[in-house]
C-alpha cells in the first residue's frame, strides 16, 4: 500500500454533452453500504430540470433523423466502452453492496442489454410497421417515430442495469431523455454518463440528474415540453396520481412498468422500444 | 335566364381572368332525400343487457334538428344508477357468454353487424343527417359505409389475434368504456365498438347527446343480429353520464374522441387508476401547398379539407400554408371556389355544407369569427343564401393571420380557413409544427420525394399527400402530442384494447 492520497471523483450531472454542477449549488451525501461518507452528489432543482429539458429537446431532431443502421452503432458503441471501464463499476457497484460476482454479473447484463437494443434499432420498424391495404388509389403505410423527449425516474434499487435498461429502448427509438437517477445510489449513473460521453452519442440524448426523488417528482411529470414519463418502480398512491395528473396537462404518455428483477426476460423487449413511438400513417397518391 | 339575371348578385370574380359565371350558373332546383322510409320513435330508452330500459330517474332530453330547430325526438338520461347498471350487465357479458364464445364465433357476429348496416345503410344516413345536420351526401357515401367498412374489417381480425402481436399472447381486457363525439355519430361509434368486440371486450358507450339517434338504431340492429345480452350496451346523456362511465371502478378501459380539454379531464380523472385509455383529440392540421403542385386539383383538396362536414372534423385541415409565389392566385381559385359550395338543407342532395351541429356550437365558431377580426385577420365569406332557421355558417377564409392569433392556433370546428405563406419547405414545417397538436396534416406537391420529405418532418398522425380527410378501416388514425394517445384503425388499433401478455 502506497501511502498516496487518491485523488477523489467529484460527482456531477449529465446535462447537454457536458457534466454541469447543479445550478443551485445544492448536495447530499451518498453513503456505502457501511454507512461510511462516499461522496457528495448534485441536489438538482427544477432550474436543472428545465435546462435538461432545452438540451433534450435541442438534440431531438438530430438524434432522431439519425440512420437506424446509426443509431444501432452507437448503442453498440456504448456497449464497447463499458467493457473498458468495468473495473470503475465493480468498484462503485462494490461500494454499494455488490459483491464482486454480482457487480460484475450487472455490468455484463448492462452490455448485453445495450446490444440488444443496438440490434433492434433497424428492426422494429419492419416488425411494428405495416402496410395498409386502403380501398383508394393510395399507397398507405404506416411507421413508428420516437414521441419525443422522455422524462424517466429510474430504478431506484438497480442502479447500473436498471438505469441501462431504461435508457436504451428509449434511445433506441430516436427519443432524446432526462433521467433521474437512483436517488440512494446515484454515483453509477454517472459514470454511466462518462461511458456515454464516450461513445459518440450526441450531447443531450441522455440527460442525466441526481437529486432528492420526492422533490423532482413534480417537474419530471408537469414541464409542458416534455412528450413522456416513464417509470418502472412501484411507487405510492399519493405519487402516482400526481405524476398522472399533471402529466394530463399536456398529454403526455406515461408508462409504468412494474420490474423489481431487471434480469427477467421481460424486463427487455422490442415492446419497451414501442412504448415510446407514435404511429404516423401516410397516405401517398397512386397514378401517372 | 332572364329571371336569374333580374336577381342582384353581389359576388363579383375576383380576377379579370375569371371564367366563372355564378349568377347564372350554378342554380339547382331542390334535391331532397325523402325520409319517409324513416321510422323516428317518439323517444328512446337506454339499451342495456340487451334490453331496452327505462332510465332510473325517468328523466328524457330532447335531441332537435339542427337545420330547422325542430324536435326531432328524447332520448333517456342516463344517470349514476343507469351507468352502474349498464356496467354491471357488460361485465356479465364478458364473464359469460361472450367470453366463452370461440373467436370465429364472434368475429361472425360482428360481420353480421357490418352486413346489417349496408342493408339499412339509407336509413342511417338519413338519420344522420337529420339528427347531426350533415349533408345527406356525406352520410350517404362516408359515414355509413365507412361504419359498416370497419365492422367488416374487424370482424376478421376477431380468431386471427394471436398474428397481430409477434412474441405476445393477447387478452381481452374486460368492459371498455366508450365516449363519442357528435361530428361522425356512428362512424365514432364504429371505431370504437368494432375492435372492442373483435378482441373480446363487451362495451358500454355513450354517444354524444346531440346525435344519439343512430346509436340507438344501431343498439337495435344489436338486437336484431342476435348478439348476446350485455355486449353492446348504449347509454345516452350528456357530460355527466360520460363521467360517470370514466369513474366508474369496473370499466377497465376509457376511449374518448372529442376536445382535447375534455380529454385532459379525462386523462386526468383516470390518474392513479391502471385503467388503458385511448384520447382521439383536437386538431390544427396544417395544408402545405407547394408551388408545384396542381393547383385545381389542390384547391380542390382544400375544399374538402376544411368545409367536409362543416369543418366539424378533429383533423380538419383548418390552416393553409401556401408557398408565397402562388399565393395570390390559390386565394383568387378558393374564394371563386367557395362561391359555388352551397349551403343548405342537409337531406338536399345538392347541399355541400349542412348545419352546424348544435346551438353552442354555432356560438362558438360565431365567436371565433368575430375573434379573427379582432385579431386584425381578413375575412372572406361566400355570398351563398342559407335558409332562415336552423344553424348555418358560410363557408369563411381569413387572411393575413399570424402563427400567434388565437384562430391559427386554436381549434374552431368549423367551416374557417386561416391561410399563411411561406417561402421555403423548412418554413412551411416549422409552422405546420408550431400548435399543441400534432392529429393530421396535408403536403400538395407534384413530386414524390418531397411528400416523403416533408411528410416525416410533420409531427402529426396522419400525412395525407394530394388528398385529405380519407379514411379507411385499415389505416391506423390518432394523434401526436396534444392531439391524443394511441391509435384507432388497422392493425395498431387492435393494442387499444389487448393486454398483451
Amino acid at each position: 500500500m502506497s501511502d498516496r492520497i487518491e485523488v477523489q471523483k467529484t460527482y456531477k450531472t449529465y446535462v447537454g454533452g457536458s457534466f454541469p454542477r447543479s445550478e443551485s449549488g445544492h448536495y447530499y451525501k451518498v453513503f456505502d453500504s457501511e454507512g461510511d461518507f462516499l461522496a457528495n452528489a448534485c441536489r438538482c432543482t427544477r432550474k436543472d430540470f428545465r435546462d435538461a429539458v432545452l438540451a433534450a429537446r435541442a438534440a431531438f431532431k438530430g438524434w432522431s433523423s439519425r440512420t437506424a443502421y446509426n443509431k444501432g452503432q452507437i448503442l453498440y458503441r456504448i456497449g464497447e466502452m463499458m467493457e473498458n471501464r468495468r473495473d470503475q463499476f465493480v468498484k462503485e457497484l462494490g461500494q454499494i453492496g455488490f459483491t464482486k460476482e454480482e457487480a460484475n454479473a450487472d455490468i455484463n447484463a448492462s452490455i448485453d442489454r445495450l446490444i440488444y437494443y443496438a440490434g433492434w434499432t433497424d428492426k422494429y420498424q419492419q416488425v411494428f410497421g405495416s402496410v395498409n391495404p386502403v380501398a383508394s388509389a393510395h399507397f398507405n403505410f404506416s411507421i413508428l417515430e420516437p414521441t419525443g423527449v422522455v422524462s424517466v425516474l429510474a430504478p431506484e434499487n438497480s442502479p447500473l442495469l436498471g438505469l441501462v435498461s431504461v435508457i436504451a429502448p428509449i434511445i433506441a427509438g430516436g427519443n432524446t431523455c432526462i433521467v433521474h437517477a437512483s436517488e440512494q445510489y446515484p454515483l453509477p449513473s454517472i459514470s454511466f454518463a462518462e461511458v456515454l460521453n464516450s461513445s459518440d452519442v450526441p450531447g443531450g440524448v441522455v440527460n442525466i440528474l441526481t437529486g432528492i426523488r420526492s422533490e423532482l417528482v413534480e417537474h419530471f411529470s408537469s414541464h409542458m415540453d416534455v412528450n413522456s414519463i416513464l417509470y418502472t418502480d412501484k411507487i405510492d398512491k399519493e405519487t402516482k396520481v400526481k405524476i398522472d395528473e399533471l402529466a394530463s396537462n399536456n398529454i403526455k404518455r406515461v408508462v409504468k412498468k412494474n420490474i423489481t428483477d431487471w434480469y427477467e426476460k421481460d424486463s427487455a423487449s422490442p415492446y419497451f422500444v414501442v412504448d415510446f413511438q407514435e404511429t404516423k400513417t401516410t397516405w401517398h397518391p397512386v397514378g401517372f | 335566364m332572364s329571371e336569374t339575371k333580374t336577381k342582384e348578385t353581389t359576388y363579383k370574380p375576383t380576377s379579370p381572368n375569371s371564367k366563372l359565371d355564378f349568377a347564372s350558373l350554378w342554380e339547382y332546383s331542390a334535391a331532397p332525400e325523402s325520409s319517409a322510409n324513416l321510422e323516428i320513435k317518439e323517444k328512446y330508452d337506454l339499451f342495456i343487457g340487451g334490453k331496452f330500459v327505462k332510465p332510473s330517474k325517468d328523466r328524457y332530453f330532447k335531441s332537435v334538428n339542427p337545420s330547422s330547430n325542430e324536435e326531432v325526438t328524447q332520448f333517456a338520461e342516463a344517470t349514476q344508477k343507469d351507468v352502474d347498471k349498464a356496467v354491471k350487465a357488460a361485465r356479465k357479458a364478458f364473464k359469460g357468454e361472450w367470453s366463452d364464445l370461440n373467436p370465429s364465433s364472434r368475429g361472425k357476429y360482428i360481420y353480421r353487424i357490418a352486413r346489417m348496416l349496408q342493408e339499412r345503410a339509407r336509413e342511417f344516413a338519413i338519420a344522420e343527417s337529420i339528427d347531426g345536420g350533415k349533408p345527406i351526401r356525406e352520410s350517404r357515401d362516408v359515414d355509413i359505409p365507412l361504419a359498416a367498412a370497419y365492422f367488416f374489417y374487424y370482424a376478421g381480425w376477431a380468431d386471427k389475434l394471436e398474428y397481430a402481436f409477434p412474441g405476445k399472447k393477447p387478452e381481452a381486457l374486460g368492459v371498455c368504456g366508450q365516449i363519442i363525439p357528435w361530428n361522425f355519430p356512428l362512424l365514432m361509434l364504429a371505431w370504437k365498438i368494432a375492435p372492442a368486440l373483435a378482441c373480446g371486450n363487451t362495451v358500454v358507450l355513450k354517444p354524444a347527446e346531440t346525435t344519439s339517434l343512430t346509436a340507438m338504431m344501431f343498439a337495435e340492429l344489436v338486437k336484431d343480429a342476435g348478439l348476446p345480452d350485455g355486449v353492446v350496451n348504449i347509454v345516452t346523456g350528456a357530460g355527466q353520464t360520460g363521467a360517470e362511465i370514466v369513474n366508474h371502478k369496473d370499466t377497465d378501459k376509457i376511449a374518448f374522441t372529442g376536445s382535447t380539454n375534455v380529454g385532459k379531464i379525462i386523462q386526468k380523472s383516470l390518474a392513479g387508476t391502471d385503467k388503458k385509455y385511448t384520447l382521439e383529440l383536437g386538431g390544427k392540421g396544417a395544408l402545405i401547398l407547394f408551388e408545384d403542385a396542381p393547383i385545381d386539383q389542390a384547391v380542390e383538396g382544400i375544399i374538402n379539407a376544411i368545409y367536409f362536414n362543416q369543418g366539424h372534423v378533429c383533423c380538419a385541415g383548418s390552416r393553409l400554408l401556401v408557398q408565397e409565389n402562388i399565393a395570390d392566385k390559390v386565394i383568387m381559385k378558393l374564394k371563386d371556389r367557395l362561391e359555388t359550395l352551397i349551403v343548405g338543407d342537409p337531406l338536399d342532395k345538392n347541399t355541400d355544407i349542412g348545419a352546424i351541429n348544435s346551438k353552442e356550437q354555432f356560438d362558438r365558431v360565431n365567436t371565433y369569427l368575430e375573434l379573427g377580426v379582432e385579431e386584425g385577420a381578413e375575412v372572406y365569406q361566400s355570398k351563398c343564401s342559407v335558409p332562415e332557421n336552423g344553424y348555418f355558417i358560410r363557408p369563411t377564409l381569413f387572411t393575413n393571420v399570424s402563427q400567434s392569433n388565437r384562430v391559427v392556433q386554436e381549434e374552431i370546428f368549423g367551416p374557417v380557413l386561416t391561410v399563411q405563406s411561406f417561402r421555403t419547405a423548412d418554413e412551411a414545417i416549422e409552422k405546420a409544427n408550431n400548435t399543441p397538436f400534432g392529429l393530421a396534416g396535408g403536403v400538395w406537391t407534384d413530386k414524390g420525394s418531397k411528400i416523403f420529405k416533408v411528410g416525416s418532418a410533420l409531427r402529426s398522425g396522419v400525412v395525407w399527400a394530394n388528398t385529405y380527410n380519407k379514411f379507411d378501416p385499415t389505416s391506423p388514425f390518432g394523434g401526436y402530442k396534444e392531439s391524443g394517445v394511441g391509435r384507432e384503425g388497422g392493425l395498431h388499433g387492435l393494442s387499444a384494447y389487448l393486454n398483451l401478455k
